[in-house]
């Protein structure tokens, strides 16, 4: 069963690495669809959580998700067999395109079929966003006012990142540092009406 | 032996100070690949991004790639490939064991879930450069030559892959991205084969 894992493991990593035009934040969809919604082996916001990860190490965001998703469903042998997936495809095929560079790039079958398929890449991130969202405010546990800061959260990192090109780091790091505020804030309101509770027994 | 070993190190190099994916290692290649050990001109780096931007897999791994199999031929390829993303496999796993062992903790909890608003931020973003991307009328290798905001092609495949997308349902499983994205594929080369 185990050993059965790690094959579906490297097959799916190698046929998402196949299809991830553009890197980084492209991979994401293509794992949350084939991870979360087919095979179920990670929840949602874990996914969430594997990204944020990934996006503040160094290195090749899509690498760093293979491996915490690797090692998530099948721990180190499971991160090897899927940064083998996520890297044979690319190895591959530009070792064929810089040898045949010049014919690659004027082929014009070559590029029509390289526009539809942007299209149909795009068109699955969008899907997921709409997915994600989704999560992002309909959870039962999440108050009004939660579901506010989230929605001000997400516009304004979205701001940040689209039209004033601040590095992702710096929006995930001051994003961390709200959310711990947050959470020390909230702690000490909770002990206070712990301590009030005292006082009147 | 000494250029494998110079390939494996500066790629690493790159594997370890580019932060935040693919755009962020750019000039980081170019100060190690073109800059410093002048691997290739700057031509061929504008080529190598360009092959990485039409090509699945991530830009540093696709260059790695490129620029190993120029100096040293295939085993220029896998050492360069090693040494980019050696850093990533000792880092990420070392932060995943510590990710399964503390995110039970309320802090940990609340700190992830503030994270998360701005990744789908970032995921939206990165989806609308491309819808863009697609979307433009003048594809420098793909030319439509007509007056219109949108290439009315592109937004026909874009259209069809998303409403197959969402609302198919094959044994109560959505479509595998792979076959809506190679599915586009076809389509591309039957409409713009056709008009």
């Amino acid at each position: 069963m185990k050993n059965n894992k790690l094959v579906v493991l490297f097959f799916e990593t190698l046929k998402i690495s196949a299809f991830t035009f553009g890197g980084g934040f492209v991979i994401i969809p293509l794992l949350q669809r084939k991870f979360v919604e087919n095979l179920k082996w990670i929840d949602e916001e874990g996914m969430l959580d594997m990204t944020a990860i990934a996006q503040s190490t160094p290195g090749p965001v899509a690498v760093n998700v293979a491996i915490l998703a690797g090692y998530h469903v099948a721990g180190i042998p499971g991160a090897a067999i899927s940064v083998l997936g996520t890297i044979i495809p690319p190895l591959f095929i530009i070792s064929l395109i810089s040898m045949f560079y010049n014919t690659f790039r004027n082929n014009i079958y070559v590029n029509i079929a390289m526009a539809g398929m942007l299209c149909g890449v795009a068109a699955v991130i969008l899907d997921v966003v709409i997915s994600m969202l989704g999560l992002l405010f309909k959870g039962k546990d999440k108050t009004i006012a939660g579901r506010i800061i989230s929605l001000a959260m997400l516009v304004a990192a979205f701001v940040a990142n689209r039209f004033l090109k601040i590095n992702i780091i710096f929006i995930i790091l001051a994003s961390g540092v709200i959310g711990l505020m947050m959470y020390l804030f909230g702690n000490r309101k909770d002990r206070r009406k712990g301590e009030d509770n005292e006082d009147i027994t | 032996m000494k250029i494998l070993l110079e390939l494996f190190l500066s790629f690493f190099h790159i594997g370890i100070l580019s932060f935040g994916g693919g755009y962020a290692a750019m000039p980081l290649i170019k100060e190690q690949v073109v800059e410093l050990h002048g691997w290739l001109s700057m031509a061929g780096f504008a080529d190598i991004i360009t092959i990485a931007e039409m090509t699945p897999g991530p830009i540093a791994v696709n260059c790695a790639t490129f620029v190993g199999i120029q100096v040293a031929g295939i085993p220029g390829a896998l050492v360069a490939t090693a040494g980019n993303i050696t850093p990533s496999c000792i880092i990420v796993t070392a932060l995943a064991y510590v990710y399964y062992k503390y995110r039970g903790l309320d802090a940990v909890k609340a700190v992830l879930a503030s994270l998360r608003p701005a990744i789908i931020a970032m995921i939206a973003s990165a989806g609308l450069t491309l819808l863009t991307l697609s979307l433009a009328p003048d594809k420098d290798f793909f030319p439509i030559k007509a007056d219109l905001p949108v290439d009315p092609i592109a937004l026909a495949i874009f259209a069809a892959a998303f409403i197959a997308g969402r609302c198919i349902k094959v044994k109560g499983q959505k479509i595998s991205p792979m076959w809506i994205i190679a599915g586009s594929g076809v389509m591309g080369l039957i409409l713009y084969g056709i008009f």
